[in-house]
């Protein structure tokens, strides 16, 4: 089925890609889930504006993407605040919005998170690669041609009826993710933790990390405290396969947080972000501060659980 | 060399590793793959996605479907049962390489820290069949092994924000290829033009899991 042309990139800002949920079954091809890096602002977005949680949409960072509304249409903006704005308004976030052809959405900067998420009543239409409609940066493809979104793109969306009635919907004010920092992020130890001297993990849980400036999609690269080995630990382990969330800490003691980019790596986890924090994520900023908390499986299931009805609660409030 | 039972370590509340050996061996590497196609051929509730490493299985499930307790019960259970009959053909590749200079800029460091010629490095990563042990890390890149023990080199302490594609690395007792431009932490020694990978051919991925591959080395040619 064809798309119908609705947006036009007049800026595609810092960074600007098309992304569902993510890609799954094709690890053992090395290709990692990609995916939008705030899923759960994803979700939300997408059932505010009647689609399926897993439709796409497009993520953009820090600031700078600018689209002109092609024809009238329902849309959400979700994740960081990033000063969306239509038409000299303001464009309210996790609220759904009616928007006019003519109309241009910019989002001008930050003032909390670092990664806003454009849904669109029926979502983007690109065509599923591998089952997905994430953007793999890594090789180019899937998403929008395989690429961030340029100055010129026309985004087409899925056709839809009777789109009015998604209008004006919202979010629980009170479920709406904090992103600031410092951050506090949950995780838990392993799969390497026991590779590491009592020290080392007593610095990780301890200690203060910067975010570095060459943190990107693939990982958030921490500076601060150095995570000691055990003695006669060799650097690297062998390869085995690797998800979101995974803190890596390799030879110099500096730890990646990984993101949905990589398949695989070399490196000793030490530990693991929870399920219930991993869209945080995608909000961390350069130079924020962040520091790791160690809690039980049991308790991270428990946080997941709380998370799922959040979306479970905004379900029933849309029906 | 490979594990009686299955070993688990958990990866998060949503994934966990299934331990099949602690080497790099042909023998465990048959293990991991006999059990991925295991647990392929008849799925297990919750689970999303099997990631097969050198000597694991990264098994990534929702906590919310299946309790851990239970998925590593159900996986040591098919662990358990009679592996299936065989395993797929392996493919047969030679991979041309350009070693050093521009193509190799960690062969002479390398060499230096192994205290051979680079002459040598070259012949050495050239005289070995290797296994295909899998492919991860991104799209299409063949881990594999094993490099003579006389090769065996640490990753750089700090990884490359960006190796070219083509770009051959060596690390420990592995070998290689970068399908395409990415960060990374192997020591590079060569390039070569193949195209190790393709989203849009129904497999993917050139290599797989279990394929042979030799290199060799490409004298440059003058025109």
């Amino acid at each position: 089925m064809a798309g119908v042309n609705t947006f036009e990139v007049l800026s595609a800002g810092i960074m600007s890609t098309v992304q569902d949920l993510g890609r799954f079954g094709c690890a053992r091809y090395g290709v990692a889930a990609s995916g939008a890096l705030d899923g759960f602002a994803v979700r939300v977005g997408n059932l505010l504006v009647g689609n399926d949680e897993n439709a796409a949409v497009v993520e953009t960072t820090l600031m700078g993407l600018r689209i002109k509304v092609l024809r009238d249409t329902v849309v959400a903006v979700t994740g960081g605040d990033l000063q969306a704005r239509t038409g000299g308004e303001n464009l309210p976030g996790w609220r759904s919005h009616l928007v006019r052809e003519g109309e241009t959405i910019a989002f001008s900067g930050p003032l909390s998170g670092f990664r806003s998420y454009l849904a669109v009543a029926g979502g983007i239409h690109v065509t599923p690669v591998m089952g997905s409609r994430s953007t793999n940066l890594a090789s180019g493809f899937g998403g929008f041609e395989g690429r961030p979104l340029r100055k010129g793109d026309i985004l087409a969306v899925e056709p839809v009826k009777d789109v009015v009635r998604c209008v004006g919907r919202g979010f629980m004010p009170e479920a709406v993710p904090a992103y600031a920092s410092p951050w506090r992020l949950r995780v838990v130890w392993g799969p390497q933790d026991d590779h590491f001297s009592e020290a080392g993990k007593q610095t990780f849980v301890t200690a203060p990390f910067t975010v570095s400036p060459d943190s990107d999609r693939t990982g958030i690269r921490l500076k601060g405290a150095v995570i000691a080995r055990k003695p006669g630990m060799e650097e690297s382990i062998i390869s085995e396969g690797i998800l979101s969330g995974a803190i890596q800490i390799p030879g110099d003691g500096h730890p990646i947080i990984i993101l949905g980019e990589t398949a695989s790596g070399g490196y000793r986890k030490i530990a693991t972000v929870i399920s219930a924090d991993l869209p945080l994520l995608g909000q961390i900023t350069p130079g924020d501060e962040v520091a790791f908390e160690a809690v039980s499986m049991h308790e991270a299931v428990q946080a997941l659980r709380e998370m799922e009805d959040k979306i479970d609660a905004l379900k029933r409030s849309l029906k | 060399m490979v594990h009686p039972l299955p070993r688990f370590r958990p990866m998060g509340d949503r994934s966990l590793l299934v331990e099949l050996g602690d080497t790099i061996s042909p023998d465990v590497n048959r293990r991991v793959h006999q059990l991925m196609l295991q647990l392929r051929q008849a799925p297990l509730p919750g689970v999303r996605e099997i990631a097969p490493g050198y000597r694991s299985l990264l098994v990534v499930y929702d906590p919310l479907t299946i309790a851990p307790a239970e998925l590593k019960e159900r996986i040591a259970e098919v662990a358990a049962r009679p592996g299936i009959a065989g395993l797929p053909q392996a493919k047969r590749l030679t991979v041309p390489v350009f070693y050093g200079g521009n193509y190799g800029p960690d062969l002479e460091a390398v060499a230096g820290h192994l205290g051979i010629s680079t002459d040598e490095v070259i012949r050495l990563h050239t005289e070995t069949s290797y296994r295909v042990y899998m492919i991860g890390f991104t799209p299409g890149y063949p881990y594999m092994g094993e490099l003579p023990a006389a090769l065996a080199v640490p990753r750089r302490s700090t990884p490359r924000t960006r190796v070219p594609k083509g770009s051959v690395g060596i690390a420990q007792r592995q070998t290689g290829i970068y399908p395409v431009e990415s960060p990374g932490g192997w020591q590079i020694i060569g390039w070569t033009p193949i195209e190790l990978f393709d989203p849009l051919r129904q497999l993917p991925s050139l290599l797989e899991m279990g394929d042979r591959v030799k290199f060799e080395a490409v004298r440059q040619v003058e025109i």
